[in-house]
């Protein structure tokens, strides 16, 4: 799995970060999602995939191998 | 042909309390984008599939700014706070994303788990005033409507003692029965109580919100003064009447359904879980999410034309069975809980949503343990909801322990 994130669009509700805490933060200048991990192992997948499934603005992309 | 069934008045009747009105599932199945009649004679779209709601929160094309001819406006004192309302809630981007940006920071999962002891500290201590009182106290107007005041007021660093007056002023703006006049006049207070509060911040800084945003961004001219005085009333109203309702429901609810209440209590580890559902259930934002569309826009193979307004609403949403099997039920374990719709969707989705979250799991994790024999001292019928306020909720709640 690997996954894509777009700052751009992020509106940091912080979704991912509840849902993925090993794999997304949050930017301490203004909240926006920093990507922990690009590359997560199998026991990460579903709270990955939850997170890009949960986030409002589409900001995270997964691709699967 | 979806739309075309019998107009309904907007906002429609409850039966159950609980669930929201009976007409929603019909309209889901039958005509999911239909016209409705509001109190001011328009015909804007009421979406009630999960669905389709999504595709029109998520939408660039569609506009929430509530002075754009076609915006639903469905309450008219609403409309009067609406209208005059420069805050991001009411902008569409770029500018919105530029101004929410100024305050996220303060709201990470990172902040509010900071937070955390502190708003574990602030509901044991309002549960210690609470039962100080008489059997039969309102728990709306002696801990949940407290509660976000204290929690927000802190972190914006508004004194204490000016609470009563926002408790006050919230009440007035987001009332149906509130004239345009007197919405007005509220208006005006705050506004002038924020500019001195802002005024003092610039001279005697603080560590809260409102010191570092008249330093970061308006001293420096990245904001002027009247869009901040908003942003700071945004933050302060947006998080009080929706965490106080939300609270009082919750713990009604859950006194009303006691299976899933001793669930939590067996298994304290299902509080987040059941805080989502129970925001799924309530959905007390129950008005809707509003917008309008700037240009023709094909929503799951129905054309909403440019100009034309949208009701989302959030209730219905969170109730449609494509998503959430058996919706009516509450059910604390419901692995697709957290899928709900009420912090709304797209770039407008509550900041608020971890501080919201975290102080309704700390009330539900910590109030039934501490008061065991928790229960209603009115019976059920007798109590009030706030059927025709912009926020849904009950106006009382008399608890016994
Ligand atoms: C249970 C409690 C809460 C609920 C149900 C709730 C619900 C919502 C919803 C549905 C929206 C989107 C409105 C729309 O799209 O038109 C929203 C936006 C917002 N909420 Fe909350 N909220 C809650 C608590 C809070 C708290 C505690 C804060 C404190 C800061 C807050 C601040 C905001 C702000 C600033 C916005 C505007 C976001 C934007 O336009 O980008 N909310 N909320
Ligand atoms: S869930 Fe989406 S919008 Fe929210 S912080 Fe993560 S990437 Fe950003």
């Amino acid at each position: 799995m690997k996954i894509q994130i777009d700052k751009a669009r992020c509106i940091a509700a912080g979704q991912c970060v509840l849902q993925a805490p090993k794999v997304f933060d949050q930017d301490e200048e203004d909240g926006i999602v920093i990507l922990l991990n690009d590359n997560p192992t199998e026991d990460l997948w579903e709270s990955t995939r939850m997170a890009a499934r949960l986030c409002p603005s589409e900001a995270i992309t997964i691709i699967e191998d | 042909m979806r739309s075309e069934t019998q107009e309904r008045f907007y906002p429609m009747d409850r039966g159950n309390p609980f669930n929201p009105p009976e007409d929603y599932a019909e309209l889901r199945d039958k005509a999911p984008l239909s016209r409705v009649r509001l109190w001011d004679g328009t015909h804007p779209y009421l979406a009630t599939r999960f669905a389709d709601i999504k595709v029109v929160l998520s939408h660039p094309r569609f506009s929430c700014e509530p002075n754009r001819e076609g915006f639903p406006h469905v309450l008219e004192g609403r409309m009067v706070a609406d209208k005059a309302d420069r805050s991001f809630l009411r902008l569409d981007p770029p500018e919105h994303d530029r101004l929410r940006r100024m305050v996220t920071k303060e709201f990470t999962v990172r902040k509010v788990e900071q937070l955390r002891p502190r708003i574990q500290e602030t509901v044991d201590r309002l549960i210690e005033s609470y039962t100080s009182l008489p059997q039969g106290a309102d728990f709306v107007e002696h801990f949940s409507g407290p509660l976000p005041t204290e929690i927000i007021t802190y972190l914006l660093g508004v004194p204490f003692e000016d609470h009563e007056f926002f408790h006050r002023a919230t009440r007035i703006q987001f009332g149906s029965k509130s004239s345009q006049a007197e919405v007005r006049q509220s208006l005006d207070e705050l506004f002038a109580y924020l500019d001195a509060l802002i005024d003092a911040k610039e001279k005697n800084p603080g560590d809260d919100v409102i010191s570092r945003l008249v330093a970061e961004q308006l001293v420096p001219g990245h904001v002027d003064r009247e869009t901040l005085i908003n942003i700071v009333r945004l933050l302060l109203s947006a998080g009080h009447q929706t965490t106080q309702n939300m609270t009082a429901l919750g713990v009604l609810t859950l006194l009303q359904h006691p299976d899933q209440l001793a669930l939590i209590k067996q298994d304290p580890t299902l509080i987040p879980n059941a805080v989502e559902e129970l925001l799924r259930y309530s959905s007390v934002l129950h008005m809707g999410a509003r917008r309008v569309a700037l240009e023709d826009i094909d929503v799951n193979g129905h054309i909403i034309r440019e100009g034309e307004g949208v009701i989302c609403s959030i209730p219905a949403a969170n109730r449609d069975g494509e998503l959430f099997p058996d919706p009516d039920r509450l059910d604390v374990t419901r692995p697709q809980a957290r899928s709900h719709v009420a912090f709304g969707y797209g770039v407008h989705q509550c900041v608020g949503q971890v501080l919201a979250r975290a102080e309704l799991q700390v009330v539900y994790g910590t109030l039934f343990n501490r008061l065991p024999d928790l229960r209603l001292a009115v019976p059920f019928e007798q109590l009030r909801f706030r059927h025709d306020m912009f926020v849904y909720g009950v106006h009382e709640l008399p608890l016994k322990w």
